[in-house]
Protein backbone atom coordinates (compact mmCIF):
# COMPACT_ATOMS: atom_id res chain seq x y z
CA UNK A 1 0.00 0.00 0.00
CA UNK A 2 1.41 3.56 -0.65
CA UNK A 3 1.26 5.88 1.86
CA UNK A 4 -2.10 8.21 2.02
CA UNK A 5 -3.21 11.45 4.34
CA UNK A 6 -6.37 10.40 5.88
CA UNK A 7 -9.11 12.86 6.47
CA UNK A 8 -12.26 12.19 8.52
CA UNK A 9 -14.35 15.51 7.96
CA UNK A 10 -17.48 15.52 10.17
CA UNK A 11 -19.90 17.31 7.82
CA UNK A 12 -20.35 16.92 3.77
CA UNK A 13 -18.97 20.20 2.78
CA UNK A 14 -15.86 19.37 3.97
CA UNK A 15 -15.96 16.19 2.76
CA UNK A 16 -16.43 17.42 -0.68
CA UNK A 17 -13.77 19.99 -0.96
CA UNK A 18 -11.10 17.74 0.36
CA UNK A 19 -12.22 15.34 -3.05
CA UNK A 20 -12.64 18.14 -5.40
CA UNK A 21 -11.40 17.66 -8.84
CA UNK A 22 -11.12 13.74 -8.15
CA UNK A 23 -13.28 11.53 -10.19
CA UNK A 24 -14.29 8.90 -7.59
CA UNK A 25 -15.02 6.61 -10.34
CA UNK A 26 -11.77 6.85 -11.65
CA UNK A 27 -9.17 4.10 -10.67
CA UNK A 28 -6.51 6.62 -10.55
CA UNK A 29 -8.89 9.32 -8.31
CA UNK A 30 -5.63 10.99 -5.98
CA UNK A 31 -8.67 11.38 -3.50
CA UNK A 32 -10.98 8.69 -2.50
CA UNK A 33 -14.00 8.03 -0.08
CA UNK A 34 -13.80 5.62 2.27
CA UNK A 35 -17.19 4.17 4.02
CA UNK A 36 -16.90 0.88 5.53
CA UNK A 37 -13.43 0.46 3.10
CA UNK A 38 -14.13 -3.09 2.48
CA UNK A 39 -13.92 -2.60 -1.49
CA UNK A 40 -11.42 0.33 -0.78
CA UNK A 41 -8.11 -1.45 1.73
CA UNK A 42 -8.09 -4.65 -0.13
CA UNK A 43 -7.67 -2.65 -3.64
CA UNK A 44 -5.10 -0.42 -2.23
CA UNK A 45 -3.35 -3.45 -0.84
CA UNK A 46 -3.01 -5.02 -4.18
CA UNK A 47 -1.76 -1.84 -5.36
CA UNK A 48 -4.89 -1.78 -7.87
CA UNK A 49 -5.39 1.70 -6.21
CA UNK A 50 -3.23 4.67 -5.26
CA UNK A 51 -4.86 7.41 -3.46
CA UNK A 52 -2.94 9.86 -2.22
CA UNK A 53 -6.05 11.32 0.12
CA UNK A 54 -8.64 9.04 1.81
CA UNK A 55 -11.55 10.67 3.27
CA UNK A 56 -13.17 8.70 5.67
CA UNK A 57 -16.92 9.54 5.50
CA UNK A 58 -18.39 7.62 8.25
CA UNK A 59 -17.85 10.57 10.77
CA UNK A 60 -20.40 12.59 8.28
CA UNK A 61 -23.13 13.41 10.74
CA UNK A 62 -27.21 13.63 9.94
CA UNK A 63 -30.22 11.69 10.60
CA UNK A 64 -29.86 11.57 6.76
CA UNK A 65 -26.99 9.09 6.05
CA UNK A 66 -28.26 6.95 8.94
CA UNK A 67 -32.04 6.75 7.96
CA UNK A 68 -34.25 4.37 6.62
CA UNK A 69 -37.77 5.82 6.04
CA UNK A 70 -40.71 6.29 4.05
CA UNK A 71 -41.05 9.74 2.76
CA UNK A 72 -43.63 11.18 0.06
CA UNK A 73 -41.29 10.27 -2.48
CA UNK A 74 -40.94 6.62 -1.49
CA UNK A 75 -38.89 4.47 0.76
CA UNK A 76 -35.46 6.25 1.34
CA UNK A 77 -32.09 4.53 2.71
CA UNK A 78 -29.31 6.48 3.78
CA UNK A 79 -26.17 5.97 2.37
CA UNK A 80 -24.07 5.02 5.76
CA UNK A 81 -26.71 2.40 6.55
CA UNK A 82 -24.57 -0.96 7.11
CA UNK A 83 -25.64 -3.47 5.41
CA UNK A 84 -26.04 -5.63 7.59
CA UNK A 85 -28.79 -3.00 9.24
CA UNK A 86 -30.73 -2.94 5.86
CA UNK A 87 -31.35 -6.68 6.34
CA UNK A 88 -32.06 -6.78 9.75
CA UNK A 89 -34.56 -4.13 9.52
CA UNK A 90 -38.49 -5.72 10.02
CA UNK A 91 -40.10 -3.46 7.57
CA UNK A 92 -37.75 -4.56 4.53
CA UNK A 93 -37.73 -8.17 5.50
CA UNK A 94 -41.65 -7.43 5.44
CA UNK A 95 -42.55 -5.09 2.53
CA UNK A 96 -39.03 -5.64 0.41
CA UNK A 97 -37.97 -8.89 0.52
CA UNK A 98 -35.50 -8.36 -2.49
CA UNK A 99 -33.79 -5.75 -0.47
CA UNK A 100 -33.33 -8.03 2.14
CA UNK A 101 -32.40 -10.93 0.28
CA UNK A 102 -29.80 -9.45 -1.81
CA UNK A 103 -27.84 -8.35 1.34
CA UNK A 104 -28.10 -11.10 3.32
CA UNK A 105 -26.58 -13.80 0.18
CA UNK A 106 -23.96 -10.87 0.20
CA UNK A 107 -20.39 -11.29 1.42
CA UNK A 108 -20.05 -12.41 4.85
CA UNK A 109 -21.77 -11.20 8.28
CA UNK A 110 -18.36 -9.17 9.30
CA UNK A 111 -18.45 -7.13 5.86
CA UNK A 112 -21.63 -7.31 6.06
CA UNK A 113 -21.43 -5.34 9.38
CA UNK A 114 -18.76 -2.97 7.85
CA UNK A 115 -19.53 -2.42 4.56
CA UNK A 116 -21.78 0.83 3.70
CA UNK A 117 -25.11 0.42 1.10
CA UNK A 118 -23.55 3.72 -1.02
CA UNK A 119 -20.36 2.02 -1.17
CA UNK A 120 -22.08 -0.93 -1.73
CA UNK A 121 -23.65 -0.18 -5.25
CA UNK A 122 -20.06 0.92 -6.56
CA UNK A 123 -18.15 -2.09 -5.23
CA UNK A 124 -15.69 -2.75 -8.22
CA UNK A 125 -15.34 -6.11 -10.40
CA UNK A 126 -13.31 -9.48 -8.90
CA UNK A 127 -11.79 -10.05 -12.84
CA UNK A 128 -8.54 -11.76 -11.48
CA UNK A 129 -6.91 -9.29 -14.23
CA UNK A 130 -8.19 -6.41 -12.92
CA UNK A 131 -6.88 -7.52 -9.18
CA UNK A 132 -3.38 -8.52 -10.10
CA UNK A 133 -1.48 -5.81 -11.03
CA UNK A 134 1.36 -8.34 -12.77
CA UNK A 135 -0.84 -8.25 -15.54
CA UNK A 136 -0.20 -5.61 -18.06
CA UNK A 137 -3.10 -5.97 -19.76
CA UNK A 138 -6.36 -4.57 -18.18
CA UNK A 139 -8.08 -1.50 -20.04
CA UNK A 140 -10.03 -1.14 -16.48
CA UNK A 141 -7.06 -0.39 -15.02
CA UNK A 142 -4.81 0.88 -17.86
CA UNK A 143 -6.98 2.41 -20.20
CA UNK A 144 -5.60 1.16 -23.77
CA UNK A 145 -3.28 -1.44 -22.43
CA UNK A 146 -5.76 -4.41 -23.47
CA UNK A 147 -7.79 -7.07 -22.18
CA UNK A 148 -6.70 -10.51 -20.61
CA UNK A 149 -9.60 -11.70 -19.05
CA UNK A 150 -10.66 -11.87 -23.70
CA UNK A 151 -8.55 -15.16 -24.08
CA UNK A 152 -7.47 -15.75 -20.43
CA UNK A 153 -9.52 -17.86 -17.77
CA UNK A 154 -12.85 -15.95 -18.19
CA UNK A 155 -15.42 -18.31 -16.29
CA UNK A 156 -16.41 -15.56 -13.62
CA UNK A 157 -16.81 -13.11 -15.99
CA UNK A 158 -19.62 -11.67 -18.29
CA UNK A 159 -22.33 -12.36 -21.22
CA UNK A 160 -24.00 -9.32 -21.28
CA UNK A 161 -22.95 -5.56 -21.67
CA UNK A 162 -19.77 -6.81 -22.79
CA UNK A 163 -17.43 -4.60 -25.30
CA UNK A 164 -14.45 -5.73 -26.84
CA UNK A 165 -12.73 -3.62 -24.37
CA UNK A 166 -13.93 -5.65 -20.98
CA UNK A 167 -16.02 -8.33 -19.84
CA UNK A 168 -15.46 -8.01 -16.29
CA UNK A 169 -18.53 -8.75 -14.42
CA UNK A 170 -20.50 -6.41 -11.48
CA UNK A 171 -20.11 -8.07 -8.63
CA UNK A 172 -22.90 -6.74 -6.66
CA UNK A 173 -26.34 -7.94 -5.54
CA UNK A 174 -27.89 -5.42 -3.53
CA UNK A 175 -27.52 -3.18 -6.97
CA UNK A 176 -29.68 -5.73 -8.71
CA UNK A 177 -32.95 -5.26 -6.34
CA UNK A 178 -32.32 -1.68 -6.89
CA UNK A 179 -32.50 -1.56 -10.28
CA UNK A 180 -35.38 -3.90 -10.81
CA UNK A 181 -37.35 -1.33 -7.94
CA UNK A 182 -36.61 1.94 -10.63
CA UNK A 183 -35.05 3.27 -7.59
CA UNK A 184 -32.98 6.93 -7.62
CA UNK A 185 -29.93 7.57 -6.43
CA UNK A 186 -29.64 10.72 -4.62
CA UNK A 187 -25.49 12.38 -4.43
CA UNK A 188 -24.35 15.59 -3.93
CA UNK A 189 -20.84 17.40 -5.14
CA UNK A 190 -19.21 20.73 -6.10
CA UNK A 191 -22.59 21.70 -7.93
CA UNK A 192 -24.93 20.65 -5.27
CA UNK A 193 -27.23 18.23 -4.38
CA UNK A 194 -28.80 16.04 -7.53
CA UNK A 195 -31.39 12.73 -8.28
CA UNK A 196 -30.75 10.10 -10.82
CA UNK A 197 -32.40 6.93 -11.86
CA UNK A 198 -29.99 4.14 -10.49
CA UNK A 199 -30.30 2.81 -13.99
CA UNK A 200 -28.41 5.64 -15.06
CA UNK A 201 -25.58 5.09 -12.11
CA UNK A 202 -23.50 2.27 -14.23
CA UNK A 203 -21.94 2.79 -17.58
CA UNK A 204 -21.28 0.14 -20.21
CA UNK A 205 -17.88 -0.57 -20.32
CA UNK A 206 -17.92 0.61 -24.11
CA UNK A 207 -14.32 1.74 -24.56
CA UNK A 208 -13.76 3.54 -21.98
CA UNK A 209 -14.01 0.86 -19.12
CA UNK A 210 -12.19 2.55 -16.35
CA UNK A 211 -15.16 5.20 -16.19
CA UNK A 212 -17.32 3.01 -14.48
CA UNK A 213 -20.59 5.42 -13.16
CA UNK A 214 -21.81 9.02 -14.38
CA UNK A 215 -21.11 10.46 -10.66
CA UNK A 216 -19.50 13.60 -11.64
CA UNK A 217 -15.77 14.21 -10.10
CA UNK A 218 -16.01 14.14 -6.53
CA UNK A 219 -19.82 13.60 -5.96
CA UNK A 220 -20.63 11.67 -3.13
CA UNK A 221 -23.97 9.14 -2.68
CA UNK A 222 -26.08 10.26 0.40
CA UNK A 223 -28.76 8.05 -0.12
CA UNK A 224 -31.30 6.35 -1.97
CA UNK A 225 -35.44 6.13 -3.31
CA UNK A 226 -37.72 3.33 -4.10
CA UNK A 227 -40.73 4.90 -5.08
CA UNK A 228 -44.39 3.16 -4.91
CA UNK A 229 -44.09 -0.05 -3.49
CA UNK A 230 -44.28 -1.93 -1.40
CA UNK A 231 -42.78 -5.10 -3.08
CA UNK A 232 -43.95 -7.58 -0.92
CA UNK A 233 -43.71 -10.34 -3.53
CA UNK A 234 -40.18 -9.78 -3.95
CA UNK A 235 -37.33 -11.74 -3.63
CA UNK A 236 -33.71 -12.35 -4.65
CA UNK A 237 -32.46 -15.74 -5.95
CA UNK A 238 -28.15 -16.05 -6.05
CA UNK A 239 -26.23 -19.41 -7.73
CA UNK A 240 -22.90 -19.94 -6.36
CA UNK A 241 -19.77 -22.24 -6.58
CA UNK A 242 -20.40 -22.88 -3.16
CA UNK A 243 -23.52 -22.41 -0.59
CA UNK A 244 -22.37 -19.00 1.02
CA UNK A 245 -20.06 -16.39 0.79
CA UNK A 246 -19.57 -16.32 -2.69
CA UNK A 247 -20.40 -14.02 -5.17
CA UNK A 248 -23.07 -14.85 -7.89
CA UNK A 249 -22.04 -17.27 -11.06
CA UNK A 250 -25.84 -16.08 -11.88
CA UNK A 251 -28.67 -14.09 -9.64
CA UNK A 252 -31.94 -12.35 -10.44
CA UNK A 253 -33.91 -9.96 -8.47
CA UNK A 254 -37.99 -10.37 -8.79
CA UNK A 255 -40.99 -7.72 -8.04
CA UNK A 256 -44.31 -8.96 -9.09
CA UNK A 257 -47.85 -7.51 -8.59
CA UNK A 258 -50.06 -10.19 -9.58
CA UNK A 259 -53.89 -9.88 -9.89
CA UNK A 260 -55.71 -13.09 -10.58
CA UNK A 261 -52.78 -15.15 -12.32
CA UNK A 262 -51.60 -11.92 -14.18
CA UNK A 263 -48.23 -9.88 -14.11
CA UNK A 264 -50.23 -6.29 -13.84
CA UNK A 265 -46.21 -5.31 -12.80
CA UNK A 266 -43.09 -7.46 -13.50
CA UNK A 267 -39.71 -6.08 -12.64
CA UNK A 268 -36.77 -8.28 -13.34
CA UNK A 269 -32.71 -7.89 -12.72
CA UNK A 270 -30.31 -10.24 -13.02
CA UNK A 271 -26.67 -10.00 -11.34
CA UNK A 272 -23.50 -12.78 -11.93
CA UNK A 273 -23.60 -12.33 -15.88
CA UNK A 274 -23.47 -8.87 -17.46
CA UNK A 275 -20.87 -5.55 -16.71
CA UNK A 276 -23.68 -3.33 -14.71
CA UNK A 277 -26.55 -4.28 -12.70
CA UNK A 278 -28.60 -5.58 -15.73
CA UNK A 279 -32.67 -4.45 -16.05
CA UNK A 280 -34.51 -7.43 -17.65
CA UNK A 281 -36.60 -5.31 -19.83
CA UNK A 282 -36.49 -7.13 -22.71
CA UNK A 283 -38.37 -9.97 -20.30
CA UNK A 284 -40.66 -7.76 -18.25
CA UNK A 285 -42.05 -6.92 -21.89
CA UNK A 286 -42.90 -10.22 -22.74
CA UNK A 287 -44.51 -11.15 -19.21
CA UNK A 288 -46.19 -8.10 -18.81
CA UNK A 289 -50.16 -8.09 -18.09
CA UNK A 290 -50.11 -11.93 -18.95
CA UNK A 291 -51.05 -14.73 -17.31
CA UNK A 292 -47.27 -15.49 -15.06
CA UNK A 293 -46.71 -19.54 -16.21
CA UNK A 294 -43.73 -21.07 -16.53
CA UNK A 295 -43.71 -21.58 -20.30
CA UNK A 296 -44.07 -17.62 -20.42
CA UNK A 297 -40.93 -16.75 -17.93
CA UNK A 298 -38.95 -19.83 -20.39
CA UNK A 299 -39.68 -17.65 -23.41
CA UNK A 300 -38.77 -14.39 -21.93
CA UNK A 301 -35.94 -15.44 -20.03
CA UNK A 302 -34.96 -17.01 -23.24
CA UNK A 303 -35.56 -13.67 -25.07
CA UNK A 304 -33.27 -11.58 -22.22
CA UNK A 305 -30.38 -13.28 -23.16
CA UNK A 306 -30.92 -13.62 -27.24
CA UNK A 307 -27.93 -11.16 -27.32
CA UNK A 308 -25.27 -12.44 -25.09
CA UNK A 309 -21.79 -13.16 -26.48
CA UNK A 310 -20.66 -16.00 -24.70
CA UNK A 311 -16.21 -16.48 -24.75
CA UNK A 312 -14.40 -20.17 -23.80
CA UNK A 313 -15.41 -20.57 -20.44
CA UNK A 314 -18.69 -18.74 -19.64
CA UNK A 315 -21.49 -19.73 -22.19
CA UNK A 316 -22.99 -21.98 -19.26
CA UNK A 317 -23.94 -18.77 -18.01
CA UNK A 318 -26.22 -17.91 -20.68
CA UNK A 319 -28.58 -21.12 -19.33
CA UNK A 320 -27.64 -20.78 -16.24
CA UNK A 321 -29.30 -17.25 -16.21
CA UNK A 322 -32.26 -18.18 -18.10
CA UNK A 323 -32.91 -20.69 -15.30
CA UNK A 324 -32.36 -18.41 -12.77
CA UNK A 325 -35.14 -15.97 -13.70
CA UNK A 326 -37.19 -18.81 -13.91
CA UNK A 327 -37.05 -19.96 -10.58
CA UNK A 328 -37.21 -16.80 -9.25
CA UNK A 329 -40.14 -15.52 -11.50
CA UNK A 330 -41.95 -18.78 -10.30
CA UNK A 331 -41.02 -18.92 -6.70
CA UNK A 332 -41.91 -14.99 -6.72
CA UNK A 333 -45.34 -15.71 -8.27
CA UNK A 334 -45.94 -18.68 -5.55
CA UNK A 335 -45.16 -16.76 -2.17
CA UNK A 336 -47.75 -16.76 0.11
CA UNK A 337 -48.36 -12.58 0.90
CA UNK A 338 -49.42 -11.55 4.30
CA UNK A 339 -51.67 -8.81 4.57
CA UNK A 340 -52.22 -6.39 7.17
CA UNK B 1 -3.17 16.29 20.47
CA UNK B 2 -3.67 20.17 18.79
CA UNK B 3 -6.42 21.45 17.14
CA UNK B 4 -3.88 22.36 14.28
CA UNK B 5 -4.96 24.29 10.85
CA UNK B 6 -5.39 21.71 8.09
CA UNK B 7 -3.86 23.89 5.10
CA UNK B 8 -0.73 23.44 6.92
CA UNK B 9 2.17 22.08 4.21
CA UNK B 10 2.42 18.62 4.36
CA UNK B 11 6.64 18.96 4.88
CA UNK B 12 5.83 21.21 7.78
CA UNK B 13 3.37 18.94 9.08
CA UNK B 14 5.81 16.08 8.87
CA UNK B 15 8.28 17.60 10.20
CA UNK B 16 6.48 18.68 13.24
CA UNK B 17 5.18 15.08 14.15
CA UNK B 18 2.04 16.41 15.57
CA UNK B 19 -1.37 14.69 15.39
CA UNK B 20 -3.79 16.34 13.70
CA UNK B 21 -7.36 15.96 15.48
CA UNK B 22 -10.02 16.47 12.99
CA UNK B 23 -12.56 17.96 15.03
CA UNK B 24 -15.51 19.91 13.00
CA UNK B 25 -14.68 22.93 13.34
CA UNK B 26 -11.08 22.85 11.49
CA UNK B 27 -12.06 20.48 9.18
CA UNK B 28 -14.82 22.71 7.59
CA UNK B 29 -13.54 25.91 7.91
CA UNK B 30 -10.79 25.28 5.87
CA UNK B 31 -9.59 24.08 1.99
CA UNK B 32 -8.21 20.65 1.07
CA UNK B 33 -4.47 20.52 1.59
CA UNK B 34 -2.66 21.44 -1.55
CA UNK B 35 -1.28 18.08 -3.61
CA UNK B 36 1.93 16.73 -2.50
CA UNK B 37 4.71 17.15 -4.45
CA UNK B 38 6.81 13.80 -5.76
CA UNK B 39 9.08 13.54 -2.55
CA UNK B 40 6.43 13.75 -0.28
CA UNK B 41 4.37 11.33 -1.94
CA UNK B 42 6.30 8.44 -0.90
CA UNK B 43 6.96 9.32 2.94
CA UNK B 44 5.05 7.86 5.47
CA UNK B 45 2.23 9.69 6.81
CA UNK B 46 2.17 9.23 10.55
CA UNK B 47 -0.56 9.71 13.37
CA UNK B 48 -0.71 9.66 16.52
CA UNK B 49 -4.18 7.90 17.85
CA UNK B 50 -5.64 6.54 21.04
CA UNK B 51 -6.85 2.96 20.87
CA UNK B 52 -9.60 1.09 23.32
CA UNK B 53 -8.38 -1.93 23.33
CA UNK B 54 -10.18 -4.27 26.05
CA UNK B 55 -11.04 -1.55 27.99
CA UNK B 56 -7.50 -0.42 28.38
CA UNK B 57 -6.15 3.47 26.38
CA UNK B 58 -3.77 2.68 24.28
CA UNK B 59 -1.38 5.79 22.83
CA UNK B 60 0.27 4.71 19.26
CA UNK B 61 1.89 6.63 17.01
CA UNK B 62 1.04 4.79 13.53
CA UNK B 63 1.19 5.24 9.94
CA UNK B 64 -1.91 5.91 8.22
CA UNK B 65 -1.68 2.76 6.01
CA UNK B 66 -1.75 0.81 9.28
CA UNK B 67 -3.93 -1.78 9.84
CA UNK B 68 -6.06 -2.30 13.12
CA UNK B 69 -4.93 -6.56 12.97
CA UNK B 70 -1.23 -5.12 12.52
CA UNK B 71 -1.34 -2.29 14.99
CA UNK B 72 -2.82 -5.00 17.76
CA UNK B 73 -0.04 -7.49 16.98
CA UNK B 74 2.86 -5.63 16.18
CA UNK B 75 2.22 -2.38 18.43
CA UNK B 76 0.49 -3.22 21.26
CA UNK B 77 1.63 -7.02 21.12
CA UNK B 78 -1.84 -8.72 21.23
CA UNK B 79 -0.84 -11.56 19.10
CA UNK B 80 -3.83 -13.41 19.60
CA UNK B 81 -5.79 -12.04 16.74
CA UNK B 82 -4.49 -13.85 14.02
CA UNK B 83 -2.96 -12.57 9.79
CA UNK B 84 -4.95 -15.46 7.41
CA UNK B 85 -5.48 -14.09 4.36
CA UNK B 86 -4.78 -10.04 5.24
CA UNK B 87 -7.80 -9.72 2.36
CA UNK B 88 -11.12 -9.88 3.82
CA UNK B 89 -11.70 -13.40 2.66
CA UNK B 90 -10.69 -15.57 6.13
CA UNK B 91 -12.13 -14.30 9.14
CA UNK B 92 -9.14 -15.40 10.89
CA UNK B 93 -8.40 -11.66 12.19
CA UNK B 94 -12.10 -10.82 13.21
CA UNK B 95 -12.89 -8.71 16.55
CA UNK B 96 -15.74 -7.12 18.16
CA UNK B 97 -15.72 -3.03 17.14
CA UNK B 98 -18.29 -1.40 19.52
CA UNK B 99 -20.03 -4.76 19.57
CA UNK B 100 -20.24 -5.75 16.42
CA UNK B 101 -17.86 -8.53 14.75
CA UNK B 102 -15.88 -7.02 12.24
CA UNK B 103 -12.31 -7.57 10.02
CA UNK B 104 -9.43 -5.94 11.70
CA UNK B 105 -7.79 -6.79 7.87
CA UNK B 106 -9.75 -3.93 6.55
CA UNK B 107 -10.00 -1.60 9.74
CA UNK B 108 -7.66 1.40 9.48
CA UNK B 109 -6.25 1.84 12.86
CA UNK B 110 -6.60 5.33 12.27
CA UNK B 111 -10.21 5.21 11.47
CA UNK B 112 -10.37 2.46 14.77
CA UNK B 113 -10.16 5.55 17.10
CA UNK B 114 -13.04 6.15 19.67
CA UNK B 115 -14.21 3.05 19.21
CA UNK B 116 -14.86 0.35 21.55
CA UNK B 117 -12.29 -2.82 20.49
CA UNK B 118 -12.62 -6.17 21.92
CA UNK B 119 -9.86 -8.74 20.94
CA UNK B 120 -9.74 -12.96 22.01
CA UNK B 121 -7.40 -11.48 24.79
CA UNK B 122 -10.40 -9.59 25.95
CA UNK B 123 -12.95 -12.67 25.70
CA UNK B 124 -12.13 -14.10 29.34
CA UNK B 125 -13.19 -12.56 32.56
CA UNK B 126 -9.84 -13.32 34.84
CA UNK B 127 -8.85 -16.91 34.38
CA UNK B 128 -12.41 -17.82 33.61
CA UNK B 129 -13.29 -18.91 30.10
CA UNK B 130 -15.72 -17.10 28.28
CA UNK B 131 -18.84 -19.76 27.58
CA UNK B 132 -17.76 -19.86 23.85
CA UNK B 133 -13.77 -20.50 24.45
CA UNK B 134 -15.07 -23.32 26.65
CA UNK B 135 -17.37 -24.78 23.99
CA UNK B 136 -14.45 -24.86 21.67
CA UNK B 137 -12.65 -26.68 24.01
CA UNK B 138 -15.46 -28.93 25.08
CA UNK B 139 -16.26 -30.35 21.20
CA UNK B 140 -12.74 -30.17 19.82
CA UNK B 141 -13.60 -27.44 17.43
CA UNK B 142 -10.25 -26.88 16.44
CA UNK B 143 -6.99 -29.09 14.83
CA UNK B 144 -4.37 -26.21 14.37
CA UNK B 145 -6.08 -23.89 16.02
CA UNK B 146 -5.01 -20.51 13.60
CA UNK B 147 -8.28 -19.26 12.58
CA UNK B 148 -9.95 -20.26 16.00
CA UNK B 149 -9.33 -16.85 17.95
CA UNK B 150 -11.28 -15.88 14.83
CA UNK B 151 -14.00 -18.35 15.01
CA UNK B 152 -14.77 -17.39 18.65
CA UNK B 153 -14.85 -13.78 18.25
CA UNK B 154 -17.19 -14.53 15.31
CA UNK B 155 -19.18 -16.91 16.92
CA UNK B 156 -19.76 -14.81 19.73
CA UNK B 157 -21.21 -12.56 17.78
CA UNK B 158 -23.49 -14.87 15.53
CA UNK B 159 -25.42 -15.69 19.01
CA UNK B 160 -25.76 -12.19 20.04
CA UNK B 161 -27.21 -11.07 16.38
CA UNK B 162 -29.70 -14.15 16.55
CA UNK B 163 -28.38 -15.79 13.96
CA UNK B 164 -27.74 -19.23 15.93
CA UNK B 165 -31.14 -20.97 16.41
CA UNK B 166 -30.38 -24.08 13.79
CA UNK B 167 -27.12 -25.36 12.79
CA UNK B 168 -28.22 -24.16 9.19
CA UNK B 169 -28.02 -20.78 10.16
CA UNK B 170 -24.98 -20.71 11.79
CA UNK B 171 -22.98 -22.44 8.92
CA UNK B 172 -24.52 -19.52 6.89
CA UNK B 173 -24.04 -16.78 9.50
CA UNK B 174 -20.46 -18.06 9.78
CA UNK B 175 -19.50 -18.62 6.13
CA UNK B 176 -16.99 -15.68 6.77
CA UNK B 177 -14.58 -17.74 8.78
CA UNK B 178 -12.98 -20.19 7.01
CA UNK B 179 -11.13 -23.43 8.41
CA UNK B 180 -8.52 -24.76 6.35
CA UNK B 181 -8.67 -27.80 9.19
CA UNK B 182 -12.32 -28.31 8.18
CA UNK B 183 -13.68 -28.64 11.71
CA UNK B 184 -16.96 -27.00 10.94
CA UNK B 185 -19.09 -29.62 12.46
CA UNK B 186 -17.59 -29.06 15.93
CA UNK B 187 -17.93 -25.13 15.74
CA UNK B 188 -21.05 -25.47 15.01
CA UNK B 189 -21.83 -27.66 17.85
CA UNK B 190 -19.97 -25.65 20.10
CA UNK B 191 -21.86 -22.83 19.10
CA UNK B 192 -25.00 -24.82 20.38
CA UNK B 193 -23.82 -25.53 23.45
CA UNK B 194 -22.66 -22.23 24.31
CA UNK B 195 -25.78 -20.37 22.41
CA UNK B 196 -28.04 -20.66 25.29
CA UNK B 197 -25.35 -19.23 27.96
CA UNK B 198 -24.77 -16.18 26.08
CA UNK B 199 -28.02 -14.77 24.57
CA UNK B 200 -29.03 -12.06 22.75
CA UNK B 201 -27.27 -9.00 23.04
Amino acid sequence: MRPFDYRKPADTAAAIALARGAASSHVTAPVQYMGGGTTLLDLMKLDVMRPSTVVDITGLGGNAYRAVERTRQGLRIGALVPMAELAENGMITRDYPVLRDSLWLAASAQLRNMARLGGNVLQRTRCAYFRDTTYPQCNKRDPGSGCAARDGFNRLHAVLGTSDHCIAMYPGDWAQALVALDAMVEVTGAGGPRSLQFADLHRLPGDTPHIETTLAPGELITGFVIPGGPWPRSLYRKVRDRESYAFANASAAVALDLEGGAARDVRIAVGGVATIPWRARKAEAMLKGKPLTEAAAREAAAAEFADARPLAHNAYKIPLGKATIVRALMEAGAMEIRHG
Amino acid sequence: MSDRDLSVSRRAFLSTGAAIAATPATLSAVKAAPPPDAADRNAPRMRDIVLKVNGRTRRLSVDTRMTLLDALREKIGLTGTKKGCDQGQCGACTVHIDGERRLSCFTLAVAAEGQAITTIEGLADGDELHPMQQAFIDNDAFQCGYCTPGQIMSAVACVKEGHARSDGEIREYMSGNLCRCAAYPNIVAAIRQAAPMIGRG
